[in-house]
């Protein structure tokens, strides 16, 4: 063989190689995690565990120093913390491979319910009566699946809220109202003041399954909110008419910012900052806590005086009620050191350090709601920790194909015929019907 | 490079020249390691998939049933895959033609202007941004709202110099009494006689809109002989008492009143006061209608829905033309450069009109290089997608998707509906097989 085609050769086969190397994965660390020395109790634990989570940029360092607080308490415990874009999709490759993190916080329920029923993760009932302590019920039932307790939800979100233009209720003479029929006659009052009261993103089909949700957590309550989640109940149900036909008189094309067509073309953020454009384009915005984090970036309203909050009003005496989301922290390895960080997160003072750098609200009670860096937010996380009734945001708890498809353009076409109650509920039903089958 | 190279190179008297069957592995051996590796990553990145994807399409979504072909079913039943359907013909139809039409346009014009090179810039341009950016230009530029989008403020500004100039653009009556709409004006139910006093309560006025110069409005005495009133801005902070003047409220100065007889017709006409009082003097014994004239109103301007069910498709489509333009442009300017120059001047000096010219020679001569462009733009329509996520709202979506964007839709926005969305793809690949063929026949006659 002459040297030309033994190196053509030799080429061939590294490129050969090169190929076949890529295809097998690198399994060679899956082991070296998760090492303890002494066992049990919670005092002097030792070794490394992971936890990987989506935060990133700010919110990655605000969490970084809340690990920072675990290492001062356990000082031989080296926690090394990854972000990942799609935590869910990572995961799932990880425990494919069979090297998980040891803690994972996922943003969806329905993720941790993947897992468990996969078997991939760890019952964290250790920690349970702490858990307890601090969290309400609500809470404890989104972390349990098959009477188990897998999730320990660190960090939460409450939609439950109105943003409003102080100056304009003002100019209206108008109070933040506490239950839906002063909410409506408000509506009226800043109308005629010359203010559109209200103002939807309906671009983003989102934004409407949050005000349904809230308007149907509170006219039908929570069990039969839960019941719709599960498709257990017909979207043609009764309890859906009613709150559909509350959630029209909000949609009325002379009620909402730009009237129909406009508001059909609105994102989420146009639809915070033309609230605090001047002259307002209408009155107020029905999102949830981080409606804020929008403002404060986007406008120059000052709060108090230029936008402030309010609780989503009370419809037929329904009480504190909360609709919101949140991450929740799971566990795919079992060992002390692990347990200690579960255990930890559970405790105020981990909450604590978020909170006060801000942008966070913990579900957690106990949380010392001073730390909070303002009032508005002090505000808006006492009312999702106090909550007597929690309920996660329904739409993500619903298959893809209807949760984040058919309900989306469906309230679309609801706001384009905000009347037309009952064919609007039977297109839901069908949608909903076809995709929790195929599920 | 070949064996017989080795072997001439060899001295005389050594060994043999190697065996036939080893020279003829060793011959098929050498361009095999060449091609090797490109054959290998074919196979990997495209053969591999193509094959995988056209399985998967007979699978449920969850990939755990074998379904035949019910995924492709779907295709032409589901609502929204039909509008797709309906809405990639008439993409094919309309695009790639009009795209031809006005790429040999501007290369034909850009040979006879000055400034053709700035010209040809500045038409090219586009295609230098990434599709998805364009969308999210023409995005903005098409929001209805004039203070957003840049089209409907053009076009408010044209309409603001020709449209009814008024004081307010919006209000409604504060009580029953009136009724009436802007574009009618709002008219007073109950008659009046002179020496009667009108009240014209309105609200829902921009505050921007309050004139200056209003002042607190004042309820007028009645007055001998004729008619008195006031239209105000009926609302003071917490809503105040509907049809009553209060203190806080304000006038409405140079809003136009009406006077009007028992047949409906005006006889009279006022503006109001800064402290919205008005009067008609010396009015004849009778019973009047008394009206906030339309005239007050301007009309507003509502702004073209450029991104509503009606107009998203074709405004995608002009937002696609003014990329491709460009492309199709240079195409036929190079194409139109090459053709000889004799055969132009013969026709010239036969007779021939310069439209004949255009029709009978030049369009013929250019028919491989308009063939081109023509298939690249089918070829990029019926894959076209990021147009369509970045200039429809969600609200249109669905009325502007086209199968790429479905197929986009249902496996990877939150849907994960992987067999529809392996046989939405599949089925793309169906359509696009003609004019690959066309393609590569041309190819194969421009290289024989």
């Amino acid at each position: 063989m002459t040297k030309q085609r033994f190196i053509l050769l030799a080429l061939l086969v590294g490129v050969l190689a090169f190929l076949a190397a890529g295809c097998g994965g690198d399994d060679d660390e899956a082991a070296d995690t998760g090492g303890t020395t002494e066992g049990g109790g919670g005092e002097a634990v030792s070794g490394n565990i992971s936890v990987l989570a989506v935060w990133t940029g700010a919110e990655g360092e605000s969490f970084q120093a809340v690990l920072d607080g675990f290492k001062e308490e356990n000082p031989d415990v080296t926690v090394s913390y990854k972000s990942a874009a799609e935590p869910a999709t990572v995961l799932s490759t990880a425990v494919e491979g069979g090297n998980p993190p040891d803690i994972a916080a996922l943003p969806q329920p329905g993720f941790m319910t993947d897992f468990a029923q996969r078997g991939a993760l760890k019952p964290i009932d250790f920690a349970e009566d702490k858990i307890k302590e601090g969290f309400s019920d609500s809470w404890l039932d989104l972390g349990t699946v098959d009477g188990k307790l897998y999730g320990l939800f660190f960090k939460g979100a409450n939609k439950s809220t109105v943003w409003y233009n102080a100056a304009a209720f003002e100019d209206a003479g108008v109070e933040p109202p506490a239950d839906w029929d002063a909410f409506l006659e408000a509506g009226d009052t800043l109308k005629a003041s010359g203010v559109t009261p209200y103002s939807i993103g309906g671009a983003d089909g989102w934004t409407l399954t949050d005000l349904f949700e809230n308007i149907y957590l509170r006219s039908a309550g929570p069990e039969k909110y839960d019941q719709l989640t599960k498709h257990e109940i017909p979207w043609t149900d009764p309890s859906v008419n009613e709150a559909l036909t509350e959630m029209g008189k909000v949609l009325q094309s002379g009620n909402i910012a730009g009237g129909t067509s406009s508001a059909l073309q609105t994102d989420f953020p146009t639809s915070v900052t033309q609230v605090f454009a001047d002259p307002p384009k209408a009155a107020q915005v029905l999102e949830g806590d981080f409606v804020g984090g929008v403002i404060a970036d986007e406008t120059t309203a000052e709060p108090d005086t230029g936008f402030n909050v309010y609780a989503f009003p009370e419809i037929n005496d329904s009480g504190p009620v909360v609709m919101g989301g949140g991450d929740v922290m799971v566990m795919f390895k079992d060992n002390p050191a692990a347990r200690a960080l579960i255990e930890y997160l559970a405790t105020p003072e981990a909450a604590e350090i978020w909170a006060a750098k801000g942008g966070f609200s913990s579900p957690n009670k106990n949380v010392d709601t001073s730390v909070y860096p303002d009032e508005l937010t002090k505000k808006t996380a006492s009312e999702l920790a106090n909550a007597e009734v929690f309920r996660f945001d329904m739409s993500d708890l619903m298959p893809g194909a209807f949760g984040s498809d058919a309900l989306f353009t469906l309230l679309q076409d609801f706001l384009k015929t905000p009347d037309d109650v009952e064919a609007i509920q039977k297109k839901l039903e069908t949608a909903a019907a076809s995709a929790f089958k195929s599920s | 490079m070949s064996s017989t190279g080795v072997g001439v190179e060899l001295p005389a008297g050594e060994a043999p020249p190697p065996p036939p069957r080893d020279s003829a592995f060793r011959r098929a051996l050498l361009p095999l390691s060449f091609l090797g590796p490109a054959l290998l990553l074919l196979f990997v990145w495209v053969v591999y998939p193509m094959v995988a994807t056209m399985w998967r399409s007979l699978f449920n979504d969850r990939g755990t049933e074998f379904v035949w072909l019910d995924n492709y079913e779907q295709i032409f039943t589901d609502e929204r895959l039909q509008t797709a359907l309906k809405n990639n013909a008439l993409w094919v139809l309309i695009v790639p033609a009009a795209v031809t039409a006005v790429g040999l346009v501007f290369a034909v014009l850009t040979e006879r202007i000055v400034w053709s090179t700035a010209f040809k810039i500045s038409v090219f341009m586009p295609l230098a941004i990434s599709l998805f950016a364009v969308g999210v230009i023409w995005r903005i530029m098409y929001q209805q709202d004039p203070d957003r989008g840049a089209i409907n403020a053009g076009l408010a500004a044209i309409q603001g110099q020709f449209g009814a100039e008024g004081v307010l653009s919006q209000a409604s009556p504060s009580t029953d009494d009136l009724t009436g709409s802007i574009e009618q004006g709002f008219e007073l139910d109950r008659t009046v006689q002179p020496g009667g006093v009108a009240l014209l309560g309105l609200t829902a006025i921009r505050v921007p809109e309050i004139p200056e110069d209003a002042v607190q409005a004042v309820k007028p005495e009645p007055l001998q002989g004729g008619i008195t009133g006031v239209v105000w801005r009926d609302f003071k902070a917490g809503g105040g008492t509907p049809g009553e003047v209060e203190q806080g409220e304000l006038g409405l100065p140079g809003v136009t009143v009406e006077l009007r007889d028992s047949a409906g017709d005006t006889i009279d006409e006022t503006k109001a006061e800064t402290n919205g009082t008005f009067a008609f003097d010396q009015v004849e014994d009778g019973e009047y209608h008394i009206a906030v004239a339309s005239t007050t109103f301007a009309e507003p301007f509502e702004g073209v829905n450029w991104l509503g069910d009606k107009l998203i498709t074709p405004a995608i489509m002009f937002a696609f033309i003014w990329v491709q333009a460009g492309f199709a442009m240079v195409i036929t300017a190079a194409g139109l450069a090459s053709i000889p120059r004799d055969t132009l001047e013969a026709a010239r000096t036969d007779g021939a009109s310069e439209w004949q010219v255009f029709r009978r020679i030049t369009i013929p001569l250019l028919a491989p290089v308009l063939t081109v462009v023509f298939v690249t733009q089918i070829i990029g329509v019926l894959k076209l997608f990021d147009l369509i996520l970045s200039i429809a709202p969600g609200s249109t979506q669905d009325e502007a998707a086209t199968l790429a964007f479905v197929q986009w839709q249902v496996s990877f926005s939150g849907q994960n509906r992987f067999g529809l969305g392996s046989a939405i793809a599949t089925f793309i690949l169906i359509l696009f097989i003609p004019f690959l063929i066309v393609n590569v026949r041309r190819f194969r006659a421009d290289t024989s």
